[in-house]
């Protein structure tokens, strides 16, 4: 079992959670996921490292409640406990020789781009963090966003916080702007990182994106995961789960990552409902 | 004077027709008067030709001759010295082509029923044995175990009960391996290698599970910072294989790995599970294997109309010859001597947000007739000239095999591996690295339980000579 040692908030939907995993803490990096299970009978959900304590042996997840199991865990409290929590997996982000990065994650997915943000900016890299939300009571992190980045870009789709600019908009900018960029990397909605690929390649800029596809057992025994990159099959848990985002087929990845929608959405209703009952 | 009957006492099975809508156990066991019926046809010959043919060389006469007394738990604790998992082995060993191949009644009739006597036996012991295995002393040595299959339990149990401090790391939250993730409840219940891993438990054995080993902790790090003065690898198969044909990764194309283990680890079958499982109507199952089999036989349990896709000719399929039958009674069709060329895709070209799109609608298949023998002694298949057609489904499940986790190769410097990515491992089981091992699928490739077994075994002993020096 593994403890919930802080709970927080983070907007209506998404809550971060610092979990007591210190076989995980001890060598999680940037870019890597772990696997949860919130309860006994729970289903297996693969979930981004956000952050980490070597010394405190911690690991921080950051979740958006978007089906049952996310409902599940998020009627979990501080000091509680998670029935299984396996980590790290998969290769960790790749940082070297970089000088200037964009991050551009939108959504949840800033989430996991801050650790890559963070990591780079650490390193010495110039890294501007483009940031994008659905509208102001959405943004996240906005003061470790600023700490771990040369320059921060906050849009938001309705202009309520920031600029009223997609994440492709603000990243044409910056290019257009004159910045020089070695390398993009960007994490978030499949939809969002395909037009971004479609922008750097343009622009030819080498664009590494982070996948998150449906998973099981996520130690690469399942194949569930499985992309195609440069048409080749990939496995996102022991490939990935960063492509190189010129060769993903992203129509192929939405399309499997919908495969369970019908099911996610009864199954949420129904956590949903026995939640409520349980309230009355 | 021994019982000459010619035939086997038959297994008392479910009903095709019943058990094609359930998950429970499809053979039943032996009754008290069977097995001891059963055990009074063996001859105790002295030469002893069964064992031979046991991977891990159980005294199966000895076994059997306490049963035809009426002394089961005598005949269980024979069982034992030399096997870890017997209500395990019992169900799930292919013994028509070891133990019960070798047998004298055999040769003229039936042989034995050595495999259902296996299973009686270990099933008597479970359900009267009230007293918990006792850990013997320990002899100060620490060895760790990386999977909790059949390899990994068998060298885990051996080493515990010579006093070893053992323990089993497990990169999944629940211990067993390919018994609990691959093989189906109704040819397996789970609550038998449960009670099989907490008897190794008893005998003192830690089990870690949600360990992945390679990342969390590797090899040298187990060795030098653990304190674990021996490794024994028995992490499995890995990786699933797929064919390369167009439409692979179409929604409704599970691997077998997939599929099986959403419905054995994760209960995905069950009303209310949180992990969801496609129900389809019909589905395509590629290969031949016993893999091949579980799956085709869970897809018909959730209500699907299931084929069979397998290249060459009813003859060659490698499943266990009882698990075809099994799978031809519950109504599985087999289209054999079949190959598929494509996995066929569903689009709707008027509406581009039509949920559908994207997922499996069929498989085109050619025909195969056997040519030459190929260098694994078996007829090369060939393809039909004209024998294009289509099948329509929904669902298509890859059995073809698996290849090697490329996890604890790459994290393990000096460890060696074969080309396909098989870890190399002598008669003993040691690998290109001192003081550890290797065994079972993670060595030979997708196998049988108790080859894993007897590899896990033969480790053991390897590892307890060169500790105890």
């Amino acid at each position: 079992m593994y403890r919930i040692v802080k709970k927080r908030v983070l907007n209506p939907t998404v809550s971060l959670m610092e979990i007591e995993a210190p076989a995980v803490a001890r060598k999680a990096e940037p870019g890597q996921f772990i696997i949860l299970r919130v309860d006994e009978e729970g289903e297996r959900i693969p979930l981004t490292i956000a952050d980490f304590d070597r010394q405190a042996g911690t690991v921080t997840i950051i979740y958006q409640v978007v089906g049952a199991t996310t409902e599940k865990l998020n009627h979990k409290e501080e000091g509680q406990f998670l029935q299984d929590f396996v980590g790290h997996q998969s290769r960790a982000t790749e940082t070297e020789g970089l000088k200037r990065v964009a991050v551009v994650g939108g959504g949840v997915g800033t989430a996991i781009a801050y650790p890559v943000a963070k990591k780079l900016h650490d390193v010495g890299c110039h890294v501007d963090l483009i940031v994008g939300f659905r509208n102001k009571d959405l943004v996240i992190l906005e003061d470790e966003f600023r700490a771990a980045s040369t320059n921060l870009i906050i849009g938001t789709d309705d202009g309520s916080y920031g600029k009223k600019a997609l994440v492709t908009d603000l990243l044409r900018e910056q290019i257009e702007a004159g910045a020089k960029y070695d390398r993009v990397i960007t994490i978030g909605p499949v939809i969002m990182m395909k037009f971004v690929c479609e922008l750097t390649k343009k622009y030819d800029i080498p664009t590494v994106v982070s996948m998150n596809p449906i998973m099981i057992d996520g130690t690469g025994m399942c194949g569930g995961c499985r992309l195609s990159v440069g048409g080749e099959t990939k496995f996102a848990c022991v490939d990935g789960p960063e492509f190189d985002g010129h060769k993903v087929d992203f129509d192929e990845a939405m399309a499997r990552g919908a495969m369970y929608k019908d099911f996610e959405r009864h199954a949420h209703e129904a956590a949903c409902n026995l939640f409520k009952q349980e309230v009355k | 004077m021994p019982n000459m009957r010619p035939d086997k006492n038959p297994m008392p099975h479910q009903d095709p027709q019943v058990r094609a809508c359930n998950f429970n156990e499809v053979a039943l066991g032996y009754t008290r008067e069977q097995a001891i019926d059963e055990a009074q046809r063996c001859l105790n010959c002295k030469h002893r030709p069964c064992v031979s043919g046991c991977p891990v060389q159980i005294n199966i006469p000895e076994f059997i001759a306490k049963v035809a007394e009426g002394d089961f738990e005598a005949a269980y604790q024979i069982i034992s010295q030399d096997s870890a998992l017997p209500a395990v082995c019992g169900r799930v060993c292919p013994q028509e082509s070891q133990c019960e191949a070798k047998c004298v009644r055999g040769i003229k009739n039936e042989p034995v029923g050595i495999g259902r006597l296996e299973r009686f036996v270990a099933d008597w012991h479970n359900a009267t044995a009230t007293e918990k295995a006792v850990p013997p002393a320990s002899n100060g040595h620490k060895v760790a175990v990386i999977g909790s299959g059949p390899a990994g339990l068998t060298c885990a149990g051996d080493l515990a009960k010579k006093g070893y401090e053992v323990t089993v790391f497990e990169a999944l939250h629940l211990a067993g391996g390919v018994l609990v993730y691959g093989i189906p409840e109704f040819r397996l219940p789970k609550s038998i290698v449960q009670k099989e891993v907490d008897t190794l438990k008893e005998l003192g054995v830690k089990v870690e599970t949600n360990m992945v080993i390679g990342r969390a902790i590797t090899i040298d790090e187990l060795k030098e910072e653990f304190g674990f003065e021996a490794v024994f690898i028995g992490s499995g198969a890995g990786l699933p294989k797929f064919m390369n044909i167009p439409g692979e990764n179409l929604k409704g194309v599970y691997s077998a790995n997939e599929f099986l283990t959403r419905i054995n680890l994760m209960k995905a079958y069950k009303d209310g599970a949180d992990t969801p499982i496609q129900h389809s109507t019909r589905v395509a199952v590629v290969g031949g294997g016993n893999v091949a089999m579980d799956a085709a036989r869970c897809a018909k349990r959730l209500g699907a109309e299931v084929y069979i896709v397998y290249r060459r000719s009813e003859a060659e399929l490698p499943a266990r010859a009882e698990e075809v039958e099994h799978a031809k009674e519950e109504g599985i069709i087999f289209k054999t001597l079949t190959n598929p060329t494509e996995i066929l895709g569903y689009h709707n070209p008027d509406d581009p947000r039509d949920p559908k799109n994207g997922s499996v609608a069929g498989i085109r298949c050619v025909e195969m007739e056997l040519g030459e023998p190929d260098a694994s002694g078996r007829r090369r298949p060939i393809v039909k000239e004209g024998s294009q057609f289509d099948i329509e489904l929904d669902c298509v499940i890859m059995a073809l095999g698996t290849s090697p986790n490329p996890l604890i190769k790459s994290t393990t410097e000096g460890l060696e591996t074969e080309k396909w990515g098989g870890i190399i491992a002598d008669e003993n089981g040691l690998t290109s690295r001192e003081n550890v091992y290797a065994g079972g699928d993670a060595v030979t490739g997708a196998a049988t339980v108790i080859l894993a077994m007897g590899a896990g075994k033969t480790a053991a002993k390897a590892i307890d000579e060169a500790l105890s020096k």
